[in-house]
């Protein structure tokens, strides 16, 4: 395997003179601010107060978050389907983070996958249980009882370990009296910081304040998804979905995928789509392919919410005193969202910690993470379109189910499309792996196969194998 | 699927990875407790270690393409992660101070080993 270059050590040392002398390393004693208590907010502030103890730097961390994890619905809710991918899970444990069994809410080992040709049951690779069904905020409304802990409010608390505060205060305006970010707060009062790290997402009025902001921060593109939470019992939700995520590809105009969660005696619905509207989602809750899976006639729907998703990068979340993590920022086209606030908020914290705070260290070593996520995104829209245009076929939907019921049955057989759907659904592997996957020789030649074989007429829906 | 489990269960004096075979991953503990085992070539069975949540074993399969150094077995009802080779070191190309954390503990583990040699050596002498 080969290594990319690092910064050396050298290298870094000449940051740190170059920015002491400039005033723009952090140093004993200096503040900073950061805006939003979600993953991307407390995995920055985790690493760099983490960091900041290697190196014996003694510094102050603010986390400015109005919310509060422990409360249910939208009162601590951050707006997000709950899925931590297979890879995360991994590099979190890694880490030395090990997710406690009270807020995991299920640990999943199998996709269901439905098409209007048929479904196709996708287990595991390693037969383990690696992804994370979770709650974000507190649960749903009307989730009191459910005695549900958050994955927020978990990152949270490793953040305030290290020696972060939480300030539930709101912030109203930001100035930068001699360069220096200063925050404004509600009751007139304000407080200066040598660096604000802005974790907000794109669902905050955070972001409109930055719009003045010399270095221009121009807002990245969205579209809105939608997340529903039904409730019934545990036992209802078990018979109903068994032990998988359901996912589901349809030929619903303006329709790009949609998945269903179980998590104990809730189960949560997320779609993905253009424009989705109540008449996107009413065609989809009533799709007979999702009614055949899910009858929502049986299930209340308890909370539900239209959440904007970043579906693109800022072209420069950064600038002197002032770094954008994750869905502010940067993150991943319709998947391990989470996952992106890892890497965007450590990448952050180890260029504040080793190198400085200017837009200069920012461009030089935050930056290279941030187009990381969005090169591999833009291979992600081509395979998405590439799954639009396969979509449409009822020939090419027989043709995939076939091959992943085929290697699902095959006792070693090389799972080219098990694979292909397992990481396209779960967001373990980057989009550049998962293309690359399909150039394989033996994807190509059983696809074909595949293929061809659909083209002969058979009977419609078979059931999951 | 087990509500609020991740990993795989093992039970009672399970086997997660064997002495002499190779390895391909590493694993951290999530609950429960797994012990560490070596056979000599004596073919005596020496307890190592015992590993807790958060502890991890494995690495060295990480690192290097040799044979497993120990057996680990499961103490009791024990539920371990299984951490992939690739996708680990595809993290570590981008972000190296992720090795950090195993280099620590792979450090301490080395002090402790260098501790029981002079105890060794002590009682030698």
């Amino acid at each position: 395997m080969s290594f990319s270059r690092q910064s050396s050590v050298a290298d870094s040392f000449a940051d740190f003179e170059g920015n002491e002398s400039r005033g723009f390393a952090l140093e004993d004693g200096s503040r900073i601010a950061v805006v939003g208590g979600g993953p991307a907010g407390s995995f920055f502030s985790y690493f760099l107060l983490k960091m900041a103890d290697a190196v014996d730097l003694d510094i102050e961390v603010d986390i400015f978050e109005p919310r509060s994890f422990h409360r249910c619905g939208p009162a601590g809710c951050n707006h997000c389907g709950g899925v931590v991918s297979e890879s995360l899970v991994q590099i979190l444990a890694a880490e030395g983070i090990v997710l406690p069994r009270s807020v995991v809410q299920r640990g999943v080992e199998s996709y269901e996958v439905h098409m209007d040709v048929g479904d196709v049951a996708i287990a595991s690779p390693v037969q383990e249980q690696r992804i994370a069904a979770l709650y974000r905020g507190n649960g749903p409304r009307e989730g009191e009882d459910a005695r549900l802990e958050s994955f927020d409010g978990f990152l949270l608390g490793l953040a305030m370990d290290w020696g972060a505060s939480i300030a539930p205060r709101l912030i109203t305006g930001i100035e930068w009296p001699g360069g220096r970010p200063e925050l404004q707060f509600a009751d007139s009062a304000s407080a200066a910081y040598d660096l604000i790290a802005v974790a907000t997402g794109v669902n905050s009025q955070f972001i409109n304040l930055l719009e003045d902001h010399p270095a221009g921060f121009q807002p990245p593109k969205t579209t809105r998804g939608y997340i529903c939470e039904f409730r019934a019992t545990e036992a209802e939700i078990r018979e109903i979905l068994g032990r998988s995520v359901h996912v589901f590809l349809l030929t619903i105009p303006r329709f790009e995928f949609a998945a269903i969660i179980p998590k104990g005696e809730f189960a949560t619905v997320v779609m993905v789509g253009e424009d989705i509207d109540e008449e996107l989602v009413q065609a989809f809750l009533t799709d007979p392919v999702v009614q055949s899976v899910f009858p929502t006639d049986r299930i209340p729907c308890v909370c539900s919410c239209r959440p904007q998703i970043n579906l693109g990068a800022r072209k420069r979340p950064y600038g002197d005193r002032i770094v954008l993590v994750g869905d502010s920022g940067v993150t991943r086209l319709f998947k391990d969202g989470i996952g992106a606030a890892l890497r965007t908020g450590k990448a952050a914290a180890t260029t504040a910690i080793f190198h400085g705070v200017s837009r200069e260290d920012f461009r030089r070593h935050f930056w290279p993470a941030c187009q990381a996520i969005a090169r591999d995104n833009a291979v992600g829209r081509l395979m998405f379109a590439t799954n639009e245009i396969m979509k449409k076929s009822r020939v090419t939907r027989r043709a995939i189910l076939a091959m992943a019921q085929r290697e699902q049955a095959t006792t070693g057989a090389r799972p080219h499309m098990s694979s292909l759907l397992w990481n396209m659904f779960t967001g373990s592997e980057p989009y550049t792996e998962m293309f690359k996957g399909t150039l394989h020789p033996g994807f190509i030649r059983h696809f074909l196969t595949s293929l061809a074989a659909s083209l002969k007429p058979r009977r419609p829906r078979a059931g999951p194998v | 699927m087990v509500r609020g489990a991740l990993g795989k269960s093992y039970s009672d004096g399970e086997e997660i990875i064997r002495q002499g075979n190779v390895g391909e991953s590493m694993y951290v503990v999530q609950s429960g407790r797994v012990e560490v085992i070596q056979s000599t070539p004596g073919g005596e069975t020496q307890h190592l270690a015992f590993l807790e949540a958060g502890d991890f074993f494995g690495e060295m399969a990480i690192f290097e393409k040799q044979r497993r150094s120990a057996t680990v077995r499961a103490s009791g009802q024990a539920r371990v992660l299984k951490i992939d080779k690739k996708t680990l070191l595809r993290r570590i190309r981008e972000d190296p101070l992720l090795a950090v954390n195993l280099l620590k503990t792979m450090s301490h583990r080395i002090r402790e080993l260098d501790a029981e040699l002079s105890q060794c050596r002590g009682a030698g002498t």
